[in-house]
């Protein structure tokens, strides 16, 4: 027998026996539409976290020096913490410095930021994100400009009183009205606003358009850090190879500033986007290593559901198997028929189990600050691993159906 | 007809000689004890003999037809069919014979409820590899030729009994096999249709079918050419009709 005659044989058992077939195929079912929930799921939250965490919020091919990381990923003890708030800030001449000292073509960035009110007139915003940086900062953190224009070089130097403001910050201040010109207040003291950020969007339910940007040496800086002293010093390479090495010329630079000896360690962090991707894989991992338990679990049932079906379906068909043998089906095709039959209807559960992971992953992306994205892989998998649920199930059955003795077989009543 | 001449074993059986047993046994281990169901059966059919075999229960009918069948292996002696030594294949190589040498017609029908009667014919040429239009030519041709060319999408249970046989002998004859071989056909018809039925295999026969028919009714054996009768698992009687 042909497996393509097999196969439709087999869907004309499962539409003569809806009821039975769709109980039968339930485990499978919802073992598939985990599978592709999760990794959908998952995969959403990775594409988040390398494009728009690492992208946007830190910037791509970029690195920070700081005085110590600012993305505390997993604990950090009280007496390391200790160490580090007792090391030296970076100052504006080590800042300075480094752009100086670097031979890789780079663009660079101050960055202080603290939490302030803000106002506009009657409007009010708080605790909202106020970063005193110089020029390129937007070229940074790929910031684009919506409306207005980023301060330049030029008043970075003077210290003009500026600002440019997020999306939603600036539509909460100015409450759609064109904030171009207009006044926002920060510590009390008086920005004009010459630009507004194109809208960013969320992360994990938290707006990333709520910041505003002024000149790092505007009169807020004195309620950002102390005198002449930085956060961090953002640099943005062309290329990964050119930030790595662009890292080393900095390690070197600072390490000769701080006279630190070969066997002292750093007394300065460098920042790059790779620790939070760290972490967050070894996030997904662990979500990775529990999923196949999770999945395994229904797959086995759906399995065994499967096989008592299988075996049932053969004792019901003893008199069809002694027919089909008696025209001449080899034991390979009485097995073929049973083994395609189960698989069949495993990979129907599958499928099924694959248009339900995926509405239902795109549930989630709806109505919770989840993001997902549906993986090609994860629905070859989940078909796959149906199909093979489906045959390894019917191993046993098929096997019992292809030994049936044809006599015995032809005689049997039901 | 006379019998050919005598069968001794490492012989191969003359060109015309369909079926061949020698000194067939059949033993069933029934566990306290072995029961003897065939004692050594020899005879042999022609090319288009049309042979009934008679007997009454427990005289081996059944066990001998299943033999002839392929669809159980003799315990001592050989069994030949169509020029081939089949009493000592394997499983598969005796449903490759099933397959391509024998048509079977049960007295229950034995037809798949929920396939159509097309369907039911095309089974063996699926089993014989033959591609999806050649099946359907075939089956289709088949059921023509006993008569039931318009109920061809019917199922079984939208057919009458007598109906539901002629799909059978369609199935049986589908593959061209060397013997039709026909168990009680007509057990399970009234004597309309046990005719009817009757009337089929004689223009089978007449075509150069060769037919053997395991009956306990004498007047269906009575349509035969010859009748070999079966007692505690030996031949008594193997006399040919006048025709």
């Amino acid at each position: 027998m042909h497996f393509l005659d097999a196969v439709r044989l087999a869907l004309q058992q499962i539409r003569a026996q809806k009821l039975k077939s769709g109980f039968s195929l339930i485990g499978v079912f919802i073992g598939v539409m985990f599978l592709i929930a999760v990794v959908s799921v998952v995969q959403g939250m990775n594409r988040y976290m390398t494009d728009k965490f690492a992208g946007t919020l830190l910037g791509v091919n970029t690195f920070r020096l700081r005085q110590f990381p600012d993305m505390q990923l997993g604990n950090v003890t009280d007496s390391t913490w200790r160490v580090w708030q007792r090391r030296p800030r970076i100052s504006y001449d080590d800042a300075q410095a480094v752009m100086r000292g670097l031979t890789v073509p780079v663009v660079t960035a101050w960055e202080s930021s603290t939490r302030a009110t803000l106002s506009a007139g009657r409007h009010q915003a708080k605790d909202i994100e106020v970063t005193a940086a110089t020029d390129q900062y937007f070229d940074i953190r790929s910031l684009t400009i919506a409306s207005g224009r980023a301060f330049t070089a030029q008043e970075v130097h003077a210290g003009v009183p500026v600002a440019v403001l997020g999306y939603e910050l600036a539509s909460k201040l100015f409450d759609g009205q064109d904030p171009l010109g207009r006044e926002v207040k920060i510590f009390d003291l008086p920005y004009r606003v010459i630009g507004v950020v194109e809208k960013q969007g969320n992360l994990f339910g938290v707006s990333l358009d709520k910041f505003v940007v002024t000149t790092a040496a505007a009169p807020v800086k004195r309620y950002v850090n102390p005198p002449r002293v930085v956060d961090a010093l953002a640099v943005k390479a062309a290329t990964q190879t050119d930030m790595r090495e662009a890292m080393s010329e900095a390690e070197a630079i600072m390490r000769s500033r701080r006279h630190l000896r070969p066997r002292d360690g750093d007394t300065f962090a460098l920042e790059t986007a790779d620790e939070v991707l760290d972490f967050w894989s070894k996030i997904s991992r662990v979500l990775f290593l529990a999923l196949p338990g999770l999945v395994a679990i229904s797959l086995v049932v759906g399995g065994i559901v499967i096989m008592n079906i299988m075996l049932m379906a053969v004792a019901e068909r003893t008199r069809e198997i002694g027919i089909r043998k008696s025209l001449g089906a080899r034991r390979r095709d009485i097995l073929r028929q049973f083994l395609v039959e189960s698989a069949t209807l495993a990979t129907v559960g599958a499928a099924a189990g694959v248009a339900t992971g995926i509405a239902l992953a795109g549930l989630i992306a709806a109505i919770s600050p989840l993001p997902a994205s549906v993986a090609p892989w994860s629905i070859a998998v989940g078909v796959l691993l149906g199909a093979g649920v489906g045959v390894v199930a019917g191993v046993y059955p098929a096997t019992r159906a292809a030994r049936l003795d044809p006599i015995a077989a032809l005689r049997f009543e039901t | 007809m006379s019998q050919p001449q005598e069968f001794r074993t490492g012989d191969t059986p003359l060109p015309d000689i369909v079926i061949l047993t020698h000194k067939l046994a059949r033993d069933y281990d029934m566990g306290s004890e072995v029961v003897h169901a065939l004692r050594g059966v020899s005879f042999q059919i022609r090319r288009n003999e049309y042979v009934a075999v008679m007997g009454p229960s427990g005289s081996g009918k059944s066990t001998l037809m299943n033999v002839i069948g392929c669809l159980d292996t003799p315990s001592a002696g050989e069994y030949w069919l169509n020029g081939q030594k089949v009493s000592d294949l394997s499983d598969d190589e005796l449903a490759h014979i099933r397959n391509k040498e024998i048509g079977f017609v049960f007295q229950t029908f034995n037809l798949l409820p929920r396939a159509s009667a097309l369907h039911n014919v095309e089974l063996p040429l699926i089993y014989a590899g033959a591609s999806a239009k050649v099946r359907r030519d075939r089956a289709a041709e088949a059921l023509t030729s006993v008569g039931l060319g318009d109920r061809m999408d019917h199922k079984p249970n939208e057919l009458s009994g007598g109906q539901r046989q002629r799909v059978a002998i369609a199935r049986a004859l589908v593959n061209k096999p060397s013997i039709l071989l026909a168990d009680e056909p007509t057990g399970n018809l009234d004597s309309a249709t046990s005719s009817e039925i009757m009337d089929v295999f004689a223009t089978l026969h007449g075509q150069g079918q060769t037919v053997v028919m395991v009956t306990h009714e004498a007047d269906i054996a009575a349509h035969a050419k010859r009748v070999v009768t079966l007692r505690d698992g030996l031949i008594a009687t193997d006399q040919a009709r006048a025709a």
